[in-house]
């Protein structure tokens, strides 16, 4: 059977001329030689003809075109999605984020002891012993991050506001 | 074969503001869309619902065709989402590749469907026959390998598989015409061949 599978994989590859140049003289020789091959290849060659020549396509009503010319009038072409994708914007959010993952790392690592964290090096690396909240507990931390949120954000709202203000101008 | 004008010839010009042109693309591929809807649904009113449902969503959307693909693969992809959608709102299901439903629903379609067949077939209707047995995703990649002349490369990119597996999909699709005309239309298929 697997046989069988493989020996019409490979006919249809040679049928649809995808297969090497190698392979396709194999082939020829299978067909040439074999009768098993040179069966399979006319039953197959068959079905490939009619799929190729025969097959009709079905048609729609008479008034189809009309109807889409008719429901088209109603329409406008939308703008290119790249027209309102502006890279700049979404440069400027993943900038934005990224800078406040970095802060938030730095803020986060520089409140680490890391001379006691090596003198007790011998027992390794506990996370679950890691008191998170001690990092970002200070009030320098809080308005720090905020400081950095919000000038983000007045960030983003400038990225934001300038293709409408540019378009503005234009008209 | 296509004449008259390309494809992108066409596009530049409605996209210039030149709305009749779009007519012209239309009449081109309107053939090529509903027989795709039909392998969707064998409901002609909806297939004729769906076609025209994808010319208007392919109007407007027509500044993003960039003409990297050739525009019958582009509406063709378009087909494929909004026969989607538009069975998903119909709560039809769709049969997916290896869903043996599928095929015993197709078997006893045939049975009460040869209990009033009493013509000789010819080829032509042997092989659309059998084509409508088929399940949705069997149909639809035989329909734009041969008739809508998609390369695998481009079905793949239609249907959103690599051209590899594209290519076993129709390997497999074939097999199973083959199988479904053997088993149903034994006696046409022997009447042809003798």
């Amino acid at each position: 059977m697997s046989n069988q599978q493989n020996m019409e994989e490979r006919l249809w590859s040679y049928l649809d001329g995808v297969c090497s140049g190698e392979e396709r003289l194999f082939i020829d020789q299978l067909i040439a030689t074999n009768l098993e091959w040179k069966t399979k290849y006319q039953e197959l060659l068959e079905l490939q003809d009619l799929l190729s020549h025969r097959l009709e396509l079905d048609e729609p009503s008479m008034r189809f075109t009309q109807n889409i010319m008719e429901a088209i009038s109603k329409h406008q072409i939308a703008p290119a999605a790249k027209s309102y994708f502006n890279k700049r914007i979404i440069w400027g959010i993943a900038g934005f984020f990224i800078c406040t993952i970095i802060g938030f790392l730095i803020a986060g690592l520089a409140q680490i002891n890391w001379s006691a964290a090596s003198a007790d090096s011998s027992t390794g690396i506990n996370l679950n012993k890691i008191d998170f909240s001690k990092f970002y507990n200070s009030t320098y931390t809080t308005v720090f991050m905020m400081v950095n949120v919000i000038l983000g954000l007045v960030l983003l709202d400038m990225f934001l506001r300038r293709p409408k203000t540019e378009v503005r101008g234009k008209k | 074969m296509q004449t008259g004008p390309g494809d992108n010839e066409i596009i530049h010009k409605v996209l210039q503001g030149e709305q009749a042109q779009y007519a012209l693309l239309v009449n081109r591929y309107q053939n090529f869309v509903f027989t795709i809807a039909l392998r969707y649904t064998p409901n002609r009113e909806d297939a004729e619902e769906i076609a025209q449902d994808v010319f208007v969503k392919a109007y407007r959307s027509l500044a993003d065709f960039r003409g990297e693909s050739k525009f019958s693969t582009w509406l063709y992809t378009i087909v494929t989402t909004t026969c989607i959608t538009f069975l998903r709102k119909k709560k039809i299901p769709i049969h997916s590749l290896d869903n043996e439903q599928v095929f015993e629903i197709a078997d006893n379609q045939n049975s009460a469907f040869r209990a009033n067949q009493v013509e000789q077939k010819s080829k032509v209707q042997v092989l659309n026959d059998a084509l409508r047995l088929l399940s949705v995703d069997d149909a639809r990649i035989i329909t734009l390998f041969y008739q809508a002349e998609q390369s695998l490369e481009e079905i793949g990119r239609i249907i959103g598989v690599d051209p590899n597996t594209a290519k076993v999909k129709l390997h497999r699709a074939r097999q199973r015409l083959k199988e479904k005309m053997e088993k149903h239309f034994s006696e046409e298929v022997k009447d042809m061949v003798g």
